[in-house]
């Protein structure tokens, strides 16, 4: 006996839609502060440190995030862990960013003007004191929008999470429609919030963008 | 905990995976060839066409844009049955790369053309060439060779994003390795070469890339370069 598609299934699909939510932020915390240390390897003055960083980005940069998913969902599995599906999305959705933020946010540190590089050293900065006081906060104004673009590639890809079994917003959809078999209504509606997620996001980073280039 | 790693067993199956690889590559050049006439006709739309048409145009970027790959291709593999449209797993694959692949298209080719200086298209009128003449050589030509990059770009992530479409079991590359992996429980392994295969294609595709950017855009090096857009 299939049910019609009701308020319950919308509710059911809302709570799924937290765990896309917090696999988002936790996607997001790790990989940046994973990237941070990316982007500081790649720009750094140490060849061993940015071969390291760069081969590591080509690595997971040439890689389907669905391939990450796998390769840590059963990684952890064969040492023995048998560890929930949010852990190991979380895991791979961390490698993920980190690759994709380090290089966004390489690119920012490089386009602060060699000038400010220049003239901190002739102010006898350390490398240390030039990036925390000259280069770093004008690098952050200038990564601000493509961060937030680069949000609605991670709350868009935690779907790829329903593959390894995590019920988020995706999945949920998958059992509501097979409940309900009116996957051209369910679909549609799991679309919409994704949508009302990501669409805001965009504009967001959008008019970032339009405010920044309007200051210089 | 130890565990001993068996990679032997995977070469035997190689072919296998080869075959997928060969489909992931297929599905990918074709919906790149269908994506792009979608993204050229979109980016012409949005910029030259009636109102009604524009807002369509941007609608279906959007909407394509802030929403995932595997619901759009779960809209159209399981939702186009519902209303009498069978589709086999290959070809949901294929249209539903097309769509994404369009939407992002049309975004960067329209880019490249409102980036075409204005002087430029007045020169051309100044020449008494037509609206069509116009868009094609004046506008459309030397955007694509500016937005080329970018293009190139997108192109290669949706190859690597082509591997959701395991999820409806259409077999490419990540549905043998799942087929291969309910056969031998091997999952690590056989992730670990798929990983290793997935590099060489991406590599592949951007010395392909390279290659066709030399032969059709011979004038490229005297334009400025587009940098890529970052997903």
């Amino acid at each position: 006996m299939l049910a019609e598609f009701s308020l319950d299934n919308f509710i059911f699909l809302l709570e799924a839609a937290q765990w896309t939510l917090l696999l988002s932020v936790l996607a997001f915390v790790g990989g940046g502060i994973a990237g941070f240390i990316v982007a500081l390897m790649r720009t750094s003055h140490i060849g061993a440190l940015r071969v390291l960083s760069t081969v590591y980005i080509q690595i997971i940069q040439g890689t389907p995030v669905l391939i990450i998913l796998f390769l840590s969902f059963y990684g952890l599995a064969i040492f023995g862990y048998k560890l929930p599906p949010m852990v190991a999305a979380t895991i791979a959705m961390t490698i993920y960013s980190s690759a994709y933020l380090g290089e966004i946010w390489r690119g920012c540190i490089e386009a602060v003007p060699v000038q400010q590089w220049e003239a901190s050293t002739a102010l006898a900065m350390t490398r240390w004191q030039q990036l925390r006081y000259v280069i770093l906060p004008q690098a952050v104004r200038i990564s601000l929008p493509p961060t937030v673009g680069f949000l609605v590639q991670i709350v868009k890809n935690t779907s790829i999470a329903s593959i390894i079994g995590l019920v988020e917003l995706a999945q949920a959809g998958k059992l509501v429609s097979n409940a309900t078999f009116q996957p051209f209504l369910v679909f549609p509606i799991v679309a919409g919030i994704y949508f009302v997620f990501c669409y805001p996001l965009s504009r967001f980073s959008f008019a970032l963008e339009r405010k920044l280039h309007a200051h210089r | 905990m130890h565990y001993d790693f068996q990679f032997a067993f995977i070469f035997q199956h190689l072919d296998q995976l080869l075959v997928g690889a060969l489909l992931t590559i297929r599905l990918s050049a074709l919906s790149m060839i269908c994506g792009l006439a979608v993204g050229i006709f979109g980016a012409i739309i949005s910029i030259h066409g009636s109102a009604p048409a524009r807002f369509a145009v941007t609608s279906y970027v959007e909407l394509i844009r802030s929403t995932p790959f595997l619901v759009q291709l779960f809209i159209i593999f399981f939702g186009l049955p519902s209303i009498g449209v069978q589709v086999d797993a290959n070809i949901a694959a294929l249209v539903a790369m097309t769509v994404n692949l369009g939407a992002y298209s049309t975004e960067i080719v329209r880019a490249g053309m409102m980036a075409i200086h204005p002087s430029q298209i007045e020169a051309a009128q100044a020449l008494a060439m037509t609206r069509g003449q116009v868009i094609r050589h004046v506008v459309l030509t030397p955007a694509l060779e500016k937005v080329y990059p970018a293009l190139a770009s997108q192109f290669t992530l949706m190859m690597l994003a082509s591997s959701i479409v395991s999820a409806i079991s259409a077999e490419e590359l990540t549905a043998t390795a799942n087929l291969l992996d309910a056969e031998t429980f091997r999952s690590f392994e056989i992730y670990l070469v798929v990983m290793v295969l997935y590099i060489l294609l991406a590599l592949l595709f951007r010395l392909a890339f390279w290659l066709i950017g030399l032969v059709v855009f011979k004038r490229r090096r005297r334009l400025g370069v587009a940098r890529p857009r970052r997903m």
